[in-house]
């Protein structure tokens, strides 16, 4: 049944979230600490419990896979909704600082990668 | 007619915003098959497409949601929101490789450090350029340039002006903007072609959004690698940037 991959994946979600909520209240952070992040391996160590036991059927992972399928559009969807305007608004300095920011992180992300043999080519 | 469609756009916002944004990605996929003969990624371009979009619904409507401040497009708040957007997240976890993931564990959380105090100390070293002298703006701004939550999250702890709370703001949403849009075309460059990598670019890159949104236009397979660590891109930077960060940073002004 589908709607059971799609009842996993929200318990793990909320499992997730709320263990990531608990976990900045403990840091005094007003953010929550990782949770999507927490729900993620939850969902991994799922997935690997239920393929042991023979109970990761097609009905199941159907449920599960809709929602991954789905995330682009989401991310589209989400990216109609940002405040662009005010982003290109906010003047030289905040321009500035985008750019350089993104553009030392990226060659940050380059030199770690391959440094660390991530790369291929 | 009109109030068939008044009752439409009502009662069906969210059922509207999934025609909408599918009737966007089969353009974007056209425009990728035929004008780009597939080099660019039809999420890139669908991406961008809506990018602009919200541009445009900003300047027609002068509100803070882009194309969901226009009453048609309302349900995109609701399929593009936090939770749905979670949600989906997690569930790109299901293909992830546990023995990939584990390999890259300690390396992701190298870069999602660096990727915390290398943006703070840029953000706050452009504001001291510009004359911002005091350290709870300097720490704002800086922290602005980690994500755009961070840096509100941060002002509001240490008592920041809302002038440079909104600057903040403006920084970390365009930084978000910046990396959704650039992504693509950087990604050779990064080496961005693998699990490993991708956690790299999670944890430095930063903000939810943008990794989420460069990923995938870049390559859908390394998306729950990339996600994977930059969700705790924004608790660390709500953890760093008002304590440690700000001592440091008063300490030398």
């Amino acid at each position: 049944m589908a709607i059971y991959g799609t009842a996993l994946l929200a318990l793990c979600t909320l499992i997730g979230v709320a263990l990531g909520e608990a976990l900045g209240m403990a840091l005094h952070v007003k953010a929550n600490v990782g949770g999507v992040g927490i729900a993620m391996m939850l969902l991994i160590a799922a997935r690997l419990w239920l393929a042991r036991t023979g109970r990761l059927t097609p009905g199941l992972k159907l449920g599960v896979e809709f929602w991954a399928l789905m995330y682009i559009p989401i991310v589209v969807a989400m990216a109609a909704q940002q405040n662009v305007l005010a982003a290109l608004e906010g003047g030289p300095m905040a321009v500035l600082t985008g750019i350089v920011v993104v553009a030392i992180c990226f060659g940050l992300v380059a030199v770690l990668s391959r440094a660390t043999g991530a790369h291929h080519d | 007619m009109i109030e068939i469609a008044h009752k439409v756009i009502a009662d069906q916002s969210l059922v509207l915003a999934f025609a909408a944004v599918g009737a966007l990605m089969w353009i974007s996929a056209m425009l990728s098959r035929l004008l780009f003969a597939g080099r660019i990624h039809a999420s890139a371009i669908a991406i961008m497409a809506a990018l602009a979009l919200a541009w445009y619904g900003g300047i027609i409507t002068g509100g803070k949601k882009g194309l969901a401040d226009v009453p048609a497009f309302a349900g995109l708040l609701l399929m593009g929101g936090a939770m749905l957007r979670d949600f989906a997240i997690v569930a790109t976890a299901f293909e992830v490789d546990p023995i990939e993931a584990r390999k890259a564990g300690l390396l992701g959380a190298f870069a999602l450090l660096l990727g915390t105090v290398v943006p703070f100390a840029v953000g706050a070293g452009i504001a001291w350029s510009f004359g911002y002298r005091d350290a709870v703006s300097l720490a704002t701004l800086g922290a602005g340039a980690v994500t755009y939550i961070v840096g509100p999250v941060t002002g509001a702890a240490l008592g920041a002006s809302s002038p440079v709370m909104a600057l903040s703001i403006a920084t970390g949403v365009l930084k978000a903007v910046l990396v959704m849009a650039t992504t693509p075309m950087a990604a050779r460059f990064m080496g961005l072609n693998n699990p490993r990598s991708a956690m790299i670019f999670g944890g430095l890159a930063g903000t939810v959004s943008g990794v989420a949104g460069g990923l995938a236009a870049t390559d859908e397979k390394l998306v729950p690698y990339g996600a994977l660590t930059a969700t705790f891109h924004t608790g660390l930077g709500c953890l760093l940037a008002p304590s440690v960060l700000f001592l440091i940073l008063k300490a030398l002004v």
